[in-house]
């Protein structure tokens, strides 16, 4: 089970029993929706953003502990950054997962680098960036619903 | 529709009654059929459950295919020479077969199709679609593989025909006086699944159609999962039409057959226009081929119908009836072992149902679920099952799914059980 353990670390399991930031968010003024039609996985996603800053973030829905997980990494980290630092983040978070030869940098990824091992699982990819591609949709304001198809 | 005849009638009555004396499955000779079997994953034995999708492929078909590009290839039907002689043989024999398995009474009642999802798609466009009005209806249930449901949507948007759906009960079986209540005047067309992939239930085909036929109303039965588990007579059933797919079938993928009443298909016009479906062509007039051939325009897939000819080979030679009663006995082994999981949650619990489980764990994801069992060398499916409206109907998002094929057996059984509480043991 030790490959295993690279996917489903502890700090997952954590983050899929207690999602932090798990909820609707009064004042919301971004808000994406996100679907992964293969496993039914499915979130919200709701920004305050003010002054260009994520001052505030929150996702419900449901998925599987790797999505899920992902979603509460990512709300943590988004607050207080700035729109263009977020993007910027999607940007290099979706690299490093979806390109074999992308730089990891770890020191900008921090925490959430405990979700690089679904790069060793191709099915997985996509429940680990669901969340992203929804902030990206949010933060593009298209209000529409992101796939990630 | 007379409701009360029906409950008198044979709803539950088995698919397959085993023949007196007929030979048990040596699932063990059968496991060395299938080289695919033979393997490892994750360092741990393959155990392949994920039949519904697709199943595996014996030798023997896969040695069909070898031969055929090793010695025979070449197009069929319009070759002088030997070699296309041969294809042609080998093609129009895997028709016979075909025949024979589905019991037809007539060999021009078979088409080769890509697969059941074609065989639809065909009638609904052939059959359905010159027939329609606005306001006309097609019948399907609630249980239906998406491949049932989209062709007669276009369907609808063709022709302002309207798609009514029986609903199923919380077992997952079909609600039959909601299904006759549905079936009226306007109803043109029945389209219901034989056995159905996201929850194994086997509907009361015999029932359906009888009720259908009170009303001249004709049915297609979509036999995808059916086809591989049980004898199927389409006289017996007096179904119109009947869909299968080769790759379920342990065939290649690619290939299905659809069968259709003669005289159905002698009066639909042609799927598609091209070559070998001609009988004369001229830039004035067109006189379209023979039944089967109208509706095989191009090319066909040779080597895939020759592939399942040998897999219809090798299933009746094991007997339709044994393997239904293998695949019985190990669904109610896994059934039963099954509830002694905790958390563990049935999602279709039909009486009467084929060999497959689809379950909820606990909070647990399936698609974790379905990653710890790969690890354990455990293949399932995970998802909607091309079944998004049964998921709505159980307010789920997603199911795990073990199914069973002939050369599963209580060992696999065993394992998928096992890595269930390896999956508790980890998400705790
Ligand atoms: C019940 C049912 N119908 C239809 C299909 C479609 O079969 P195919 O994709 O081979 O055309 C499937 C395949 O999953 C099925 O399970």
């Amino acid at each position: 089970m030790s490959d295993l353990r690279d996917l489903y670390q502890e700090v997952i399991f954590d983050h899929n029993r207690n999602p932090r930031n798990f909820g609707a968010l009064q004042g919301a003024n971004r808000l994406a929706r996100g679907h992964n039609p293969l496993c039914g996985d499915q979130l919200t996603l709701y920004l305050k953003v003010e002054d260009d800053v994520i001052s505030e973030a929150k996702f419900d829905g449901h998925g599987c502990a790797i999505s899920t997980a992902s979603a509460s990494l990512m709300t943590e980290r988004l607050k207080g950054m700035k729109v263009a630092d977020a993007e910027a983040l999607f940007d290099s978070f979706h690299d490093v997962l979806t390109k074999d030869d992308a730089p990891v940098d770890a020191a900008s990824l921090g925490k959430l680098s405990v979700l690089l091992g679904v790069k060793e699982y191709p099915a997985r990819v996509k429940c680990a960036t669901l969340a992203w591609h929804t902030l990206h949709a949010a933060l593009g304001n298209q209000g529409e619903m992101a796939s990630t198809e | 529709m007379n409701l009360r005849s029906l409950s008198g009638s044979g709803a539950q009555k088995p698919l397959a009654v085993v023949k007196q004396g007929s030979p048990a499955l040596d699932v063990t000779r059968v496991r060395a059929d299938f080289p695919i079997l033979q393997q490892e994953v994750h360092g741990k034995p393959l155990v392949y459950l994920d039949n519904a999708a697709t199943s595996q492929k014996p030798q023997r078909v896969i040695e069909a295919l070898t031969h055929y590009y090793t010695h025979d290839n070449s197009n069929i039907h319009r070759g002088v020479h030997l070699l296309s002689e041969r294809a042609t043989a080998a093609f129009e024999g895997a028709r016979d077969k075909v025949q024979r398995f589905l019991n037809a009474a007539d060999r021009r009642e078979i088409v080769f199709v890509r697969g059941a999802t074609e065989g639809i798609n065909l009638v609904a466009q052939s059959y359905a679609r010159p027939r329609l009005a606005a306001g006309d209806e097609i019948l399907i249930t609630a249980m239906e593989h998406h491949s049932n449901i989209v062709p007669w949507q276009m369907l609808c948007e063709q022709t302002g025909a309207v798609l009514k759906v029986a609903p199923i009960n919380d077992a997952g079986e079909v609600e039959l006086e909601e299904f006759c209540r549905l079936l009226g005047p306007r109803t043109k067309l029945v389209s219901v699944v034989h056995v159905s992939n996201a929850l194994g239930t086997i509907n009361p085909v015999r029932d359906m159609i009888r009720a259908a036929h009170d009303i001249g109303v004709p049915v297609l039965l979509d036999g995808a999962q059916a086809a591989p588990h049980t004898a199927v007579d389409v006289r017996e059933l007096d179904c119109e039409f009947y869909v299968l797919s080769g790759h379920k079938l342990y065939a290649p993928t690619g290939i299905g057959a659809l069968y259709g009443k003669a005289e159905l298909l002698e009066a639909m016009p042609p799927y598609q226009g091209g070559g070998d479906m001609i009988r004369l062509v001229t830039f004035e007039h067109t006189e379209y081929n023979s039944l089967p051939y109208k509706f095989e325009a191009g090319t066909p897939h040779i080597a895939g119908v020759i592939g399942l000819g040998a897999a219809i080979d090798y299933v009746s030679e094991l007997g339709m009836d044994a393997i239904a009663t293998h695949e019985d006995a190990l669904l109610r082994y896994a059934t039963a072992a099954a509830a002694d999981i905790p958390g563990i949650r049935l999602v279709g619990t039909a009486r009467d149902k084929a060999g497959i489980l689809s379950f909820l764990l606990g909070r647990v994801h399936p698609h974790d679920i379905g990653t710890i069992l790969d690890h354990e060398g455990i293949a399932i499916r995970t998802g909607h099952h091309c079944a998004m409206p049964v998921m709505q109907r159980f307010n789920i998002p997603a199911t795990a799914r073990a199914s069973f094929a002939l050369y599963n057996n209580e060992d696999d059984v065993d394992r998928l059980i096992a890595a269930l509480h390896k999956v508790i043991e980890v998400f705790g």
